[in-house]
Order: structure tokens, then sequence, then C-alpha cells
């Protein structure tokens, strides 16, 4: 083999760092995609345009004179309305409705989303400098951009403050209900309503510190939620519903995966490898469930 | 009743066939309308008739448009170095090569993505609900990623297929790829209008309304979901091959595996006329094409806002669609036999 990345086994350490300090990040959105889909039942394919919004509000700050790693409060603080309104305007329409009906209206949302942030904010690359410098390990041959490191304590400390919220506070009670069985917590008095509006501004909430770390380890450009659905979308089917440290390793992984994709297949091909992932993982997951036997309920 | 619907046959097959001369502005797009009808009308097998909602027959649009071009070329030159060249003129398509190559391409168009749908179809046909169209979606995104990046068919630059050649006068260009188009609308058609009115699409609708009673049944489902999709594929290859000549350019993720264009516009089509009917595909993708070409050209740069728009309007309000709407409305029309009580109860209900 020619390829780089196994005449120098050290990339393979350098790939294996960056990926899952990538990964991190990756679980993070894929947490609130797990939620919302645990809760409403809804897949939101809008969900990796919603982490891109969150990156431009960073992008903007950045471009105002403020560190940009104050956007990891300021993004989700309004990604939480953005995500309340969305609420109101449109999913609330879908959520006991077909499935396909929530994925083809969250997919227009999707490109409606698409181009508004290309008209407002131009078809460019941009990134948001954080100049948190690097970090070098290993005599110098593995390179950690302190940025990276810094977005995944930031997703874990997220991460962890909501799941804590999700088992003490009062709202976290009545998400959890809700997901369990809508109609016994309405019948118990729970607003469910207001529970899948706050459940989708959580995620949106989510979205949005995603988004900003997005922009400040990597870049963000207005067509590239997609694959961020697609990846979040694949961390929750490889982790289960419900599973919060499968969701973490799974993410983990994911992030490995794709920089080892990206030194072995090359960079053109990154997010077409994950494309195929998707396929591969979905068609493992029917074989194996075809085993198993079934019945007529 | 069989003789009003001959007249009305009758009637659309003429105007099919002098269209092009009583609109001579228009047959680019008239062409274009017909390929759209051709998507909308076999995306409603799999998502009307069948329950399965892809987002991946893209695949086979794609697909069929690459083959067409490369064959087209490769029976005559190197492709490698065709593709290099991007479209300058250093080889020249005789009139008899042209129409040969466009030949065989289209059969090969047509054939290859069949036998693709054949296979995937057994690895990915076992999915269900929207981890089927997931699926589908990330089936149509990769493919195009992937295209995106393989030298021989022009990777990033993309593909220009050969040029028309000079035989006729100016029109012919737009007159062949017109009646091109036209035929395999009229083939599709009648395919489509005649599996519906076989035993094949009331097991479609067994397996939409419930599949695991269909099995019970005794229907082995997934021949059928699989067959269902190869027919689907069929034409779509037929039209992507089509598509790619009518356009002259391919590029992989803005003509062939365009899922942010054809691939939500078939699905959208299909919706807006009202899925699982014959008509509803066509009449959706008349409208939606005059409302687009409107838009496209009065508010260029706003066309995905409306789409957007558009389809989160048409799915949350108008999900049956205009043939569901004018069912409810004229069910008689329908062949449905209304009890007038009934009727009374219903309006009275809402």
């Amino acid at each position: 083999m020619d390829l780089l990345i196994f005449q120098v086994p050290i990339l393979m350490v350098q790939a294996s760092l960056d990926g899952i300090l990538l990964g991190i990040l990756f679980a993070l959105i894929a947490y609130g995609m797990a939620l919302q889909w645990g809760v409403m039942n809804i897949i939101n394919i809008a969900q990796g345009d919603l982490v891109i919004l969150g990156g431009y509000i960073t992008y903007f700050m950045y471009l105002s004179g403020i560190h940009p790693a104050l956007g990891v409060i300021v993004a989700p603080a309004i990604m939480y309305f953005v995500g309340v309104g969305l609420y109101k305007l449109v999913i609330n329409k879908v959520v006991d409705r077909d499935l396909f009906i929530s994925i083809l209206a969250t997919f227009g949302i999707s490109i409606l989303f698409m181009q508004l942030m290309n008209f407002a904010f131009g078809a460019d690359v941009v990134l948001a400098n954080s100049e948190f410098g690097t970090t070098m390990l290993f005599n110098n041959s593995v390179t950690l951009p302190n940025s990276k490191i810094f977005a995944a304590i930031i997703s874990i400390i997220f991460a962890i403050g909501l799941v804590i919220y999700m088992r003490k506070s009062k709202l976290g009670r009545a998400i959890r209900a809700t997901a369990q069985n809508a109609r016994a917590a309405k019948i118990l008095g729970v607003d469910t309503e207001k529970v899948y509006a706050a459940t989708f501004g959580i995620n949106a909430a989510l979205c949005g510190v995603a988004g900003a770390l997005v922009a400040i380890t990597f870049t963000i450009h207005p067509y590239m939620g997609l694959p961020y659905t697609i990846r979040s979308f694949m961390i929750v089917i490889i982790a289960g519903l419900g599973n919060l440290p499968g969701v973490a390793v799974s993410g983990m992984g994911l992030g490995v995966f794709e920089e080892f994709a990206d030194y072995i297949l090359g960079t053109e091909f990154r997010i077409g490898s994950v494309f195929m992932l998707l396929v591969l993982i979905l068609v493992y997951r029917r074989f194996k469930l075809s085993k198993k036997r079934e019945y007529l309920k | 009743m069989i003789n009003k619907n001959i007249i009305l046959y009758a009637a659309i097959l003429i105007f099919g066939v002098i269209a092009p001369f009583v609109l001579p502005a228009f047959k680019v797009q008239l062409s274009i309308l017909c390929i759209l009808i051709v998507l909308a009308l076999t995306w409603n097998i799999q998502g009307g008739e069948m329950g399965y909602n892809t987002f991946g027959n893209i695949l086979f649009y794609g697909l069929g448009m690459y083959l067409c071009a490369s064959v087209q070329v490769g029976m005559f030159f190197p492709l490698a170095e065709w593709t290099e060249s991007g479209g300058e003129k250093t080889f020249v398509h005789t009139p008899s090569q042209f129409f040969q190559g466009m030949a065989y391409g289209l059969v090969v168009a047509a054939i290859v993505p069949t036998i693709v749908a054949g296979l995937i179809g057994y690895a990915i046909l076992g999915l269900r609900g929207h981890y089927f169209a997931i699926c589908t979606l990330g089936l149509g995104v990769a493919a195009g990623e992937i295209s995106g990046g393989i030298e021989i068919i022009g990777a990033g630059q993309g593909f220009t297929t050969p040029p028309f050649p000079e035989v006729g006068d100016l029109e012919a260009r737009g007159e062949f790829f017109y009646f091109l188009s036209f035929l395999v609308l009229v083939l599709t058609f009648i395919a489509v209008k005649s599996i519906y009115s076989t035993r094949f699409k009331l097991i479609l609708n067994a397996i939409r309304d419930n599949e695991d009673k269909a099995e019970a049944m005794g229907i082995q489902t997934m021949k059928y979901k699989i067959i269902g999709w190869m027919i689907s594929a069929f034409f779509c290859g037929l039209a992507g091959g089509i598509m790619g000549g009518l356009v002259g350019y391919i590029d992989s993720t803005d003509v062939a595996f365009d899922g942010r264009e054809m691939g939500v516009f078939m699905v959208l089509m299909a919706i807006l006329g009202g899925k699982g009917t014959l008509w509803g595909p066509v009449i959706g993708a008349t409208i939606f094409h005059i409302f687009k070409e409107g838009f496209w050209t009065f508010f260029l740069g706003w066309q995905y806002v409306a789409l957007g728009v558009l389809i989160v309007v048409i799915v949350i309000y108008f999900p049956e669609g205009i043939m569901g709407w004018l069912r409810e409305k004229y069910p008689e029309r329908f062949g449905e036999v209304v009890d007038e009580a009934d009727r009374k109860a219903q309006v009275e209900l809402k």
C-alpha cells in the first residue's frame, strides 16, 4: 500500500484523536436528535441546518469583535427561540401525522433554511477564528488545535448538564413522561403541547451550541447541513433511542471512521463515505432484524 | 364511459404529436414536462401504491444519465480523453454515430438501473417507514458525492454529452428530444396503466395497507416490492438518459443526482397531484412545472425559498393532493357508491 497513513503510522494517532474530538461534537447533535425523536417521534431533516445557523450566529459575533467562544452561550439562547418558533409554525401540525409527512415537511424547512442562509450570509465558506493556538504531542508529530479540545470539553459539559436537567427538573420529568406515554402524561396534567415546544427548543439550542463549536473548529457553509443530519441519524440508530452512553461511543466511532476514510479514500469521498456507511448500517440492521422471529400483533 | 376515455386519450396523443409545431418556442419545456411526468408516475408506484416513500429514485435517473452519455461517447471515442478535454470539440460524432450511440445508450440506461434496483432492492426494501426514506435519501446523496470523485466521467468538472449533429434544420434537435421524451412518456403511461389494472397493483396496495398481513396471506411481498422498484428504475433510467442529452451537460450533484431539485420534485409532484392515483402524478407534474417555470423566471434566486415553502404547505395542508380532494368532493365520479345519509353524517361530523 502506498497510502500515506500506512507509511507514517503516527498519522493514525492523529486521525484517531481528531476523530474522537470530532465524534464528541457529533454525539452532541445526535443527542438532540434522539431527544426529539424519542419525545415527538419526528425525524428532523433540518437538524443540520439548525447547526449551521448556530454557526453563523457565532460567526457574526466574531465579525463584530466579540470572542467566538462566547457563541456557545449566545447561539443556544437564540436558537432556543428559533426552535420554539419553528415548532409553533410548522412542527406542531405534523407531530401526530404519518412519519413521512414529518420527514418531508422538515426537508422543506431544510431547503428553505439553506437558501435563506445563502441569501443572508453569502455562499462563502467561513470560519470564526478563536486563536486558541495548538497543542503538540508525541515530539511534535501530532498536532491538535486547542479549539477542538475546547469544543469537546464544551460538548461534554452541555451533554452532562442536560442529562442532569432531564433527571432533576420539573420540565425534564415532564419531557420524559411524555416520551414514555404522551396520553397518560396528558391525563396526569402535563401540558404536552408545551413539552413538545420545549423539547424542540432544547434540540435547537443543542444544535446552536454544536454550530458555534463547528464554526470555531471547522468551517461553515449554507449547504453543509445535510451531512450533520445524516450523521446524527446514523449515530442514533446505531446507539438506539434512549441509550446515552451508546450515543457518545458511536459518535466517537463515526468521527474516527470519517478521519480514516479521509486519509484512505481521499477528501473528495469523505461525505460520500458517510452516506454509504449509513446505507450499509441500515442494510446490516435489516438483515439482523429479519433473523428474529416475528409474529402479527 | 369507454368512448369518453378513448376520445380523451386520442386528444392527448394528438396534442402531444402536434405540440412542438404549434408551440415551437416551448419545445424544450414540453420535453422536460414529459420527463417530469415520467418521474412522477414512476415515483407513484413506490410512494403511492406501495407505501414505500423513497427519495432514492434519483439514483436511477442519474445512473441512466451517466450511462447513456458514457455509452454514446465510449462506443466511438476514448471516454477518458473526451471528459478530459471538457467538451472541446476534439471528437465529433457523425449523425449515424450519434443516433446509434443514443439508441444503445438508452438501452443500457434502462437495463443497468433495473438490475441495480433489483440488487439494492433486495437489501433495502426490507426496511420500513422512515428507515427506508432516510436510507434512500442517503443513497441518492452518496451516489452524487461518489460520482463527483470519479475521474473517467468528468469528476467535479462535469461531463459534456455529445452535441447534436447537424442534420435537418435548426429545429431538429428540439423536435428529436421532444419526440423521444414523449415516446417514453407514452410507454410509461401505458405500462403504468396496464400494471394498475392487474392483480399486481392490488398486491402493492396490500403491502401499503398492511405488509405483515399481506405476508400472512401468502403474498411474497419482497418479490413484488423488488419488481415494483425495478419497473420504476427502468423508466427512471430512460428518462435520465434523455434528460442528459437534452441538457447537454452532466454534473454529478447539480444535474444527475440532483436530490435538492429533481429528487424532491418527483415526490412533490406525485403528492401535489394525489398519490396512489393514475392521473394524479400527471396533473401534479403539469401544474408543478407551470408553477416552477413561472417562479424560476420571475423570482430568480428565490426559487428554493418558494420550493421550501411549497413543500411545507403542500405536505401540511394538502397531503391528499388534487385527485384526493376531487375524490372527496365528487365520489360518484370515481365509481364509489355513496349513501346520501352517510355523507350527511360525515359532513356534520366535520
